[in-house]
């Protein structure tokens, strides 16, 4: 990414004639149209989340959009409020298993993918991405249909009583996010450097020692990445959470849909506040760990989770 | 991979049993998932398509066709998707090929910061993003209070109307606009563009022949990006239109948990997946044409 702009720029500064530039009289109004465009853009992107993070210091308790003076009191008392509390608990213990179990299933079937034949990757990636372009709705309702129905048949064939809680979340949760993950450690490794892994198999290495010490350190980027991915894709779900849900296994999101529906509060935007506090954090420390893991192994520090995502 | 790198000739039957029982279980989980989370549900849909509504709700098992002919006859929320989608893709367009281009072309040493910023958004709570339009658009807020003294008109509201729903569509998926766009305006040559104009071609032209074609790809596949989520919204009307402006996927909500009607319910999802296959088999098509490999790369 570096190497043409450098020249690019290089070339633009040595070569540019001064007679075109006085005679493109448009020049002006067009950089300065896209330097507006940009910055529109940009506070379009920018404007509701800063709306929310405002009001959600706002000490009103009359109406949610009128600045009443700065105050901290909705995020005390966001945090002593019991159904905060669990469907913050909740939100954690769903987020993370989730990307514990998201992280290792698709990086095994990555590295797995890499020792089949065509045919089988082929079937694995038509699941992979289906998973990811049906519609969340769909995936969601036919997750719902499929559970109510086999719990239905379990309970007439065993007796047995399932119920939805966490634990139908986290196996919903799980889907999306293992095609993530595959999808993002796949990307990482078909731009692996191949030479290493044989000089290794040359130099006697076993291939377990071969992995753990050329293919892991590589890959460990993207699994990172991964991780902190489906950690917040889960924290941060509505559409499937709302519809495997059981009483009692609410989470933030839902919490925060049943305030939207009942009109805003200060509250609602102070745990909307936390959540995205929390998660800008999450990528923040995964930015930070990717430049120290760079920086370690000797490589340019500019691998970024945004470059990540947009390359994968 | 590694195995065979240093393999002179045949390996002995125990070591390929290995690896062939550590490829099996390196795919297990995820197979395991595919089939039971992916593979059942949509067989289950499927399965339900045809069948008929059992008297307190749910489903009862038939071979009819009536759901889909049902689903037909009633196209309303799948065309006001269509639109909506169309409309949604076409404005995250013309506000995105503005902004990719600038990144890609004169954000100099701001671009990281800036990618950043793009990514920032797309990584926050959909669901948050989306209520805080309520709080921008709402009645005693901001913006309508604006366009009331700018028009001179009474009341404006925007909340629970098509364009409430249209700005929260454009809003959350910009980015996925973005991304393809700028990385293929990113990787083109910028000595074209010096030539067409020494060439004697003007802005305009040189944008439309050279920058246009080349950026072609990336905003074919943005579109794709932006259009397929788009038609299968729920949050957003359901947040914003205040349910009025009924979308596929509200209607199929409708179906399943309100009428409890899960087969027709069930023709519904089927017939957007069919969309979705479609529309992305159009995409392979386009971006495979005049190549002889084969690439499936969505994202």
């Amino acid at each position: 990414m570096t190497a043409p702009a450098v020249a690019r720029a290089a070339g633009r500064g040595a070569r540019r004639p001064a007679a075109r530039q006085r005679v493109d009289r448009w020049a002006g109004v067009v950089e300065g149209y896209f330097r507006l465009h940009a910055a529109l853009t940009y506070a379009f992107l920018f404007l509701p989340i800063i709306v929310v993070v405002v009001l959600a210091f706002n000490a009103t308790t009359k109406a949610t959009t009128v600045w009443g003076g700065f105050s901290l009191r909705w995020f005390q008392i966001a945090l002593a409020d019991e159904v905060v509390r669990d469907a913050l608990t909740n939100s954690f213990w769903i987020a993370i298993p989730n990307a514990f179990m998201a992280t290792a299933f698709g990086t095994m079937a990555a590295l797995g993918l890499q020792r089949v034949g065509r045919r089988i990757r082929l079937g694995f990636d038509v699941l992979t991405y289906m998973s990811i372009i049906v519609p969340e709705i769909v995936i969601a309702l036919a997750t719902l249909i499929l559970f109510a129905t086999s719990f239905d048949a379990i309970q007439s064939w065993f007796g047995l009583k399932l119920k939805f809680g966490r634990e139908t979340i986290i196996a919903a949760h799980v889907l999306f996010n293992t095609s993530l993950v595959l999808l993002l450690v796949r990307a990482r490794l078909s731009g692996m450097d191949r030479t290493l892994v044989d000089a290794s198999a040359d130099l006697f290495a076993t291939p377990w020692r071969t992995f753990r010490q050329i293919t892991w350190p590589q890959l460990l980027p993207a699994v990172i990445a991964g991780f902190l991915l489906s950690f917040t894709f889960s924290f941060d779900d509505f559409v499937i959470t709302t519809f495997v849900s059981g009483p009692g296994s609410s989470t933030l999101p839902l919490f925060i849909f049943g305030q939207v529906k009942r009109g805003v509060t200060p509250e609602t935007n102070a745990v909307a506040t936390m959540m995205l506090a929390f998660t800008l954090a999450m990528l923040f420390v995964g930015q930070l760990f990717l430049g120290w893991q760079a920086r370690r192994s000797g490589r340019r520090a500019g691998i970024s989770i945004g470059e990540m995502v947009t390359d994968a | 991979m590694a195995s065979s790198a240093s393999g002179v000739g045949p390996r002995p039957i125990g070591e390929r049993l290995r690896s062939g029982l550590l490829t099996t279980l390196l795919l297990l989980p995820a197979g395991i998932w595919y089939l039971v989370l992916l593979v059942a549900p949509l067989v289950i849909i499927i399965v339900f398509s045809f069948g008929t509504r059992a008297k307190n709700g749910g489903y009862a098992p038939a071979f009819v066709f009536d759901n889909y002919v049902r689903a037909f006859q009633k196209p309303e929320p799948f065309i006001t998707s269509l639109q909506m989608a169309t409309i949604g893709t076409i404005l995250c367009l013309l506000v995105g090929l503005p902004l990719a281009y600038y990144l890609a072309t004169r954000a100099g040493r701001y671009r990281g910061v800036l990618i950043l910023l793009l990514v920032i958004p797309f990584w926050t709570s959909f669901l948050i993003r989306t209520y805080a339009w309520l709080l921008i658009l709402g009645p005693d807020a901001g913006l309508a209070g604006f366009l009331e003294s700018v028009t001179g008109a009474e009341q404006v509201q925007i909340l629970g109307t098509p364009i409430a729903v249209m700005i929260g569509l454009v809003y959350n998926y910009l980015p996925l606009m973005v991304f393809p766009l700028y990385v293929t305006l990113e990787r083109m040559d910028r000595t074209l563009v010096e030539a067409s104009k020494d060439l004697g071609a003007g802005r305009w032209g040189t944008f439309r022949q050279v920058t246009l074609p080349i950026a072609l790809p990336g905003l074919v596949t943005g579109s794709i990006l932006v259009f397929i989520p788009m038609m299968g919204e729920y949050v957003i009307p359901q947040i914003l239109g205040y349910g009025r402006t009924y979308l596929m996927g509200n209607a199929l909500v409708t179906d399943f948990l309100e009428a409890r009607n899960w087969p027709s319910g069930s023709a519904r999802a089927v017939f957007l997946i069919v969309i979705m296959i479609v529309t992305l088999a159009g995409y392979v098509w386009f971006v495979n044409r005049g190549r002889k490999t084969r690439e499936v790369s969505v994202l």
